[in-house]
């Protein structure tokens, strides 16, 4: 493929990349933010997510005999908050018992992880299993080419996009609009922000802060989890599945700049898409080579990341 | 008395009479394991998977009496492996029970003591050092990655205990590992490579591109295959590198050169149904021939939803997955189906390739009768070797050594063997299928020629 | 001096362990003894200096392979291998400390993480000569040190244990002299520590120098001892392990990264006796301790009543 539909069809690809990266990565970021605790099992609340939809669509077309768009629409409507629950009961056992202490967290979402994943391979299973999208049709992209002298439309062999990943970019950002309604103009929202300015303040001025910190915490969850339904139409089921997220979320929430929603959008953007097209030029393990030093040497020099604030925290 | 506190009491340190054995002085008492022997055949504490009802409890064999043959099977219970594991796990138990029900190896149970490995080279080498010193198995067996193959290997020599891999790597034959390692059941990843290019480059096609996963598997496919491909006059076009962790394949596609004759793809993991679908989606209507091999789809259902695309592309098969009704192959080798019928009864798996309790759960069935194969092997070994106990280990590999041509069987239902014993590698018939109406239909099996490559090691020469 | 005879005792008592313990469990306790190595050099860039570094694993691979190359491609004896993995750890630990100790806290953390990921990738670029995650054998002819052979039960047990003395002493002694209080010092208010006048950045760059040379000494151990390099040994599971080893035992103590691995080990072995599902047991097991124990076995033991706990 010339380089230019091969470029166009890497960002896209890169996009939808980007935008499950970026609801996922916002969960970690209000948790990261609010809470401060570092969540090693921000990835199984992944996968839980992509995983309760495989059963949720599998179910209902087993008893039900339900189509796939049903079970999507069911998936995405049931297995965030599921997860979410999840999460909530974890912050109550667990999290809130240990006061929110940052290495013993660690070492509790370590063990989350181990008890998640291995509920998840007991019930699930090992294998990958796929779920269904809700609809798929193949779209051939055009793109300008010159035939005889002057420019016209033609259709490059193999450029295209399907109809359900340009559905998964569009619903991210209604999603993560709709975080930020939430955070911005809501009553909720500012509680929220105000805890994460600064939770004695907030305390004092009578704002439950346990209960907002279990909101956040199944908040969070819920997001992974959605991003997750999302794209397991794309993907698979794998009960290991959220290794990955869970190291790209901590480096685009870390580069965004704590304490910055936005900022952690941005940059899942900019990872989601520099991945995409710094392998269409270099071989794909040099290409993550590249790309891992680059976020190393974006914190080396600018270590608030992106949109932080200068002071360290 | 708790069996693993007895085992912890029991030191038990190889003969002296056994070559080249570790002497720790002081420390040395040669115990009788008959006591254990009737305590170890009930597995009474369930721990590490010890497949009770195996050790000569099982209907009516007569070795009750007689101290068990202790297999450690090396399992990928966890990890990026478990989908494997749980269907050698499968394999093994029904291969043994046949093994008990026959009457055992020398008159002996035999008896599974299962660890999990994690999928992991560490824990793969406390697992082995676990079969020799906690749980005195005779032999450990049973392992699928390459990696935690390589990661045991040095410890099951340094501990004397025959290690039967059922890796497909090539690490075996490429003379890197120890005369105590030996892949007697399953043929390497060297050999099925090279025997796919005849047909490749004389029905598919000469130019090839070829798309793997960047990872030593991967690697091992792309050299292999060039040199095989160039040697019947074809040419490796593009070599596409995709990394094992990917999710998105859509960006490697667009490397493909446009006069590629026949797309070549291996990869594993979980995101495979991805590459698949997106392969599709990005050729459309308008592909060339496609070959993969079937380790991209071990476990998943070839008709699943989003794979309608590999309709008319080939794949290479260990076993062929669906049963095949009339004649298979090339060179005469006669029905397939000749004992896969009774195989695949004993393992619980129907014509199509999938448990006979759940149509969903898809078999590997192209690697997991390595362990059958495998576990009969060392029956004939044992028996060849009058093999009595770990004092006899080394007479066991020298007897597996000598075997040569292991013809089709119902031991062997995979197809005749032709085992190198300087090699410790088996060679055998591989098969291609095309995948037409959802199945998979046997189109091609290689002779055993076709998969032999030169020697590159010589265990025999080396010392126990 | 309670101090030194629990660190001559705890030494004493691992001699003593090979001559009371079956095989199964020195042989254990070798590779535990090792990994203990590691978790210690882990232990003072974490539990004294207080950084929380996520990228340890590259300095354990670069002893690994640095040693694991040498005789492999090069031919090199045990000995020279040796040396060059310390040296090579002491450099990849000198660049890489510092350019992270440019960032903090959080920050600190992803770069260690993405110089660990870089390092694994690049073992895996360079597949042609370390075979990438599959690995390769060292040969057992070539670990052989001072004549001993290292695949022999008894010498590897105690090339292990020597290692881990020699360690375990000089860090207990680094620890206590000034430098080590020093970090200590930064650890608990860098801000002052800096006022009264101490070098922070360059006394945390040498915590990390030391750090990393004695990781990648126990990376150079673990494939001499036990013949096999692999890049698993690069992935990110390798820098949570340590981490998690020095938390469970008790992080800024001597004795916590040894009490740690060797828990952590027990722990997953005796789980897996019990049930396949042993993961399970492992994960409840350390919320567990994190919510009884949060300071770590150790830290808790010198909290609740043995202060002089070094």
């Amino acid at each position: 493929m010339e380089f230019g539909p091969h470029l166009v069809l890497a960002l896209l690809e890169g996009s939808i990349t980007a935008a499950v990266l970026a609801l996922t990565a916002a969960g970690l970021a209000l948790v990261f933010g609010i809470l401060r605790v570092v969540n090693v099992a921000h990835g199984e609340f992944f996968m839980l997510g992509a995983v309760l939809a495989w059963f949720i669509s599998t179910t209902l077309a087993e008893a039900f005999g339900a189509g796939p768009a049903i079970g999507f629409v069911a998936a995405l409507l049931l297995a965030p908050p599921a997860t979410a629950l999840v999460a909530i009961a974890a912050d109550r056992l667990v999290l809130r018992r240990i006061g929110y202490d940052p290495e013993r967290t660690i070492v509790a979402t370590i063990g989350l992880l181990y008890v998640l994943q291995q509920a998840t391979l007991m019930s699930f299973g090992p294998e990958a299993r796929p779920v269904e999208p809700p609809f798929n049709t193949r779209i051939a992209l055009p793109w300008p080419e010159r035939v005889d002298g002057s420019w016209a439309l033609g259709w490059p062999w193999g450029f295209g996009t399907t109809s359900y990943k340009l559905f998964v970019i569009v619903a991210a950002v209604a999603v993560l609009v709709g975080l930020w309604l939430l955070l911005r103009h809501t009553r909720l929202g500012l509680i929220m922000r105000a805890t994460e300015q600064d939770r004695d303040m907030a305390r004092a001025f009578g704002i439950p802060v346990t209960r907002v910190y279990a909101l956040v915490f199944g908040l969070g969850a819920a997001l992974a989890a959605l991003g997750a339904v999302l794209v397991v139409p794309i993907q698979q089921a794998h009960y290991l599945m959220g290794g990955d997220p869970l190291l790209l979320s901590f480096i685009v929430v870390i580069i965004g700049g704590l304490g910055s929603v936005g900022g952690t959008v941005v940059a899942a953007v900019l990872i989601g898409l520099t991945d995409g097209v710094v392998s269409v030029f270099f071989s794909a393990t040099l290409a993550k080579i590249i790309a891992t030093l680059l976020v190393a040497m974006v914190l080396v020099f600018r270590p608030q990341g992106l949109f932080g604030k200068a002071s360290a925290r | 008395m708790s069996r693993r506190l007895r085992s912890s009491l029991m030191r038990t340190a190889p003969d002296s009479a056994a070559p080249g054995s570790t002497v720790q002085p002081g420390r040395r008492r040669t115990l009788k394991t008959l006591a254990a022997g009737a305590l170890g055949g009930t597995g009474a504490l369930g721990g590490a998977g010890t497949l009770a009802g195996l050790a000569g409890l099982s209907g009516h064999v007569q070795a009750q009496s007689a101290e068990p043959i202790r297999i450690g099977f090396q399992v990928h219970r966890t990890g990026i492996g478990a989908a494997y594991g749980r269907w050698y796990d499968r394999t093994t138990t029904a291969a043994v029970a046949r093994i008990n029900e026959a009457g055992g190896i020398n008159g002996r149970p035999v008896e599974i003591v299962a660890e999990d490995d994690g999928t992991d080279p560490k824990r793969g080498a406390e697992v082995i050092e676990k079969f020799v010193q906690k749980h005195e198995c005779d032999i450990a067996f049973g392992t699928l990655f390459s990696h935690v193959v390589i990661g045991s290997a040095p410890r099951a020599g340094e501990l004397k205990i025959p290690y039967f891999v059922v890796s497909e790597g090539h690490h075996v034959a490429s003379g890197m590992l120890n005369r105590y390692t030996l892949q007697p059941g399953i043929t390497d990843v060297r050999s099925q490579v090279q025997a796919m290019a005849p047909y490749v480059a004389e029905n598919l096609g000469k130019k090839v591109t070829m798309l793997y996963a960047d990872f030593a598997f991967g690697h091992d496919h792309r050299d292999y295959f060039s040199q095989a491909i160039t040697d019947q006059g074809g040419e490796v076009i593009a070599k596409i590198a995709i990394p094992p962790t990917e999710t998105s394949f859509t960006k490697y596609f667009p490397k493909i050169p446009r006069d590629t004759e026949v797309i070549y793809h291996v990869m594993v993991g979980p995101s495979v149904l991805t590459f698949v679908k997106e392969m599709g989606e990005f050729f459309g209507p308008s592909a060339p021939p496609i070959f993969g091999f079937i380790d991209s789809l071990e476990a998943v259902d070839i008709a699943s939803p989003g794979l309608e695309f590999l309709e008319d592309t080939y794949f290479w098969e260990g076993f062929p997955r669906y049963a095949q009704v009339g004649e298979g192959g090339q060179d005469g080798e006669g029905n397939v189906n000749e004992f896969d019928a009774d195989y695949r009864r004993a393992v619980g798996v129907d014509d199509n390739g999938a448990s006979v309790t759940d149509a969903k759960d898809v078999s590997t069935y192209a690697h997991m009768f390595g362990c059958w194969e495998t576990l009969n092997v060392v029956k004939a070994g044992m028996e060849a070797a009058g093999y009595r106990g770990p004092e006899d280990r080394a007479k066991l590999i020298e007897a597996v050594e000598a075997m040569s041509d292991m013809p089709h069987s119902a031991d062997h239902p995979q197809g005749a063997k032709r085992f190198n014993g300087k090699t410790h590698q088996t060679f055998g018939h591989q098969h291609i299928s095309k995948v037409t109406d959802g199945r998979l239909d046997l189109v091609h099996t290689t002779s055993i020629e076709d998969t032999l490559y030169p020697d590159e090691v010589d265990y025999t020469t080396r010392s126990f | 001096m309670k101090a030194w005879l629990l660190h001559l005792g705890v030494l004493a008592l691992l001699v003593l362990a090979w001559f009371v313990l079956p095989p199964y469990h020195t042989g254990n306790l070798a590779r535990i003894l090792v990994l203990a190595v590691y978790a210690q050099g882990f232990n003072l860039v974490f539990g004294y200096a207080g950084l929380l570094s996520l990228g340890h694993a590259l300095f354990f691979a670069a002893g690994l392979y640095g040693l694991g190359l040498s005789i492999q491609q090069f031919g090199l004896p045990a000995l020279p291998a040796i040396g060059v993995a310390l040296f090579f750890s002491a450099a990849v630990a000198a660049v890489t400390g510092y350019l992270a100790l440019r960032t903090r806290g959080v920050a600190f953390m992803i770069v260690t993480l993405m110089f660990a990921q870089t390092g694994y990738l690049v073992v895996l670029y360079a597949g042609t000569w370390t075979r990438g995650d599959e690995g390769f054998v060292i040969a057992r002819a070539a670990r052989t040190l001072f004549g001993l052979d290292l695949a022999d039960e008894r010498i590897r047990y105690f090339a292990a244990l020597t290692l881990f003395a020699i360690v375990f002493l000089s860090l207990a002694a680094l620890v206590s002299s000034g430098f080590g209080r020093s970090l200590v010092a930064i650890r608990e208010n860098e801000e002052r520590a800096r006022l009264l006048g101490y070098d922070v950045q360059r006394i945390k760059w040498r915590a990390i120098i030391v750090s990393g040379v004695v990781s990648g000494a126990a990376g150079a151990a673990y494939a001499l001892l036990f013949g096999y390099a692999g890049a698993t040994f690069a992935s990110v599971q390798y820098s949570i392990l340590p981490l998690l080893w020095v938390l469970l035992g008790g992080p800024g103590t001597t004795i916590g990264p040894l009490i740690g691995t060797v828990f952590m080990f027990y722990l997953v072995d005796f789980a897996s006796e019990i049930t396949d599902a042993y993961l399970l047991l492992v994960g409840l097991a350390l919320i567990a301790l994190t919510l009884f124990l949060p300071r770590g076995i150790a830290g808790e033991l010198r909290r609740r009543g043995l202060t002089w706990l070094p």
